[in-house]
């Protein structure tokens, strides 16, 4: 790193690991596309887990829509806050869904080389006496349309989460040079 | 399933003296990610973010606000800077997610959230118009004004397996 203007270089720190927050698995989609992205076997043994990517998919619009679920969990509540760059607006759905869906990802009419960024933490994720939530902040800019959302989801069971599944909705792929990456954090 | 650790801190930088740009240069190309997390006053109330020290109108945001009582959104296009905060009496706590920055294929997403106590909360997500692996992000005060000492950032790196 180069020490700039006015700081002391003194005051760098540098490749510090913490060791407590370390990379489980990595989906990179090639160029075939792939129609859903899967974490299998999860280890139980963090406090937390972070999934950290960039999702497009090949559905001739500008935007898709995705399906995240775990395990064989089919009852899901979800609430967001939503910008489209024009107004906010608040949303959710209590009562339960199949999924998690989140609705505003980056298709194929979006313009080129615009993929979706998320960053969606999973808490507790194997504690067996709550309910688990999930958080997110996702979306995408493309220099006069994009979505921001910040979101909480919770799957309505009390069962250890040992897989995560991300499909797109509308029987579409997702796009070369996506990725998601699953990280455990430890407590 | 393969398992190591990550999250690494690259650089922290605090200003001891107000100072015009805080720059993290010479990034190593090593991780998939970057979280750049930081604590800023600025004199201008108006402090901005480029990467590679490019000053191209290629940046724009998406972003909404809520501060308790309403909230909204907006956007910016075609600009010469990202918006990240700024304010000259309370620090602005933020949060940006810079992912797969060393691709050199797609644009670059930068997620953030942004907060100064008692005042609006933020959450933005930002583009980078180009496929140029980031090696460099600066971040300054706009309309030549200065970063207020104790402004503080850290760089960590997130490599996945």
């Amino acid at each position: 790193m180069t020490p700039i203007l006015g700081i002391l270089a003194s005051q760098i720190s540098g490749h510090l690991s913490t060791n407590s927050y370390e990379s489980i698995a990595t989906v990179n989609v090639g160029s075939g596309g792939q129609s859903t992205i899967s974490f299998t076997s999860i280890p139980s043994t963090y406090k937390h887990l972070q999934v950290r990517g960039l999702l497009r998919t090949n559905r001739g619009l500008a935007y898709d829509s995705v399906n995240i679920t775990a395990n064989s969990i089919t009852s899901y509540s979800t609430h967001q806050l939503a910008g489209d760059g024009s107004s906010a607006s608040a949303a959710g759905a209590s009562s339960a869904q199949t999924s998690i869906q989140y609705n505003n990802i980056t298709g194929n009419g979006a313009t080129a080389s615009v993929f979706t960024g998320m960053v969606l933490d999973i808490l507790d994720y194997a504690d067996t006496n709550k309910n688990k939530t999930f958080r997110y902040l996702i979306g995408y800019d493309a220099n006069g349309s994009g979505y921001i959302n910040l979101a909480s989801g919770a799957s309505l069971s009390t069962a250890a989460i040992s897989s995560l599944t991300f499909a797109p909705q509308n029987s579409s792929l997702f796009q070369q040079y996506s990725h998601l990456a699953l990280y455990g954090v430890k407590g | 399933m393969a398992a190591g650790s990550t999250y690494t801190p690259i650089a922290t930088y605090t200003a001891t003296g107000s100072v015009s740009t805080v720059t993290f240069s010479s990034i190593p190309q090593t991780y998939t990610d970057l979280v750049l997390i930081g604590a800023a006053k600025d004199s201008n109330n108006y402090t901005g973010m480029r990467v590679n020290n490019s000053s191209a109108a290629n940046y724009s945001r998406t972003y909404m606000t809520w501060n308790g009582t309403s909230a909204g959104s907006a956007r910016t296009t075609s600009d010469t800077t990202l918006y990240v905060g700024g304010n000259d009496t309370n620090f602005e706590v933020s949060i940006y997610n810079f992912q797969n920055y060393s691709n050199t294929t797609t644009y670059k997403t930068i997620l953030g959230t942004q907060k100064i106590a008692n005042a609006t909360s933020i959450a933005a997500v930002g583009l980078w118009r180009s496929t140029a692996a980031i090696t460099e992000i600066d971040i300054y005060s706009v309309s030549g004004a200065t970063i207020l000492t104790g402004t503080t950032f850290t760089l960590y790196g997130i490599a996945s397996a």
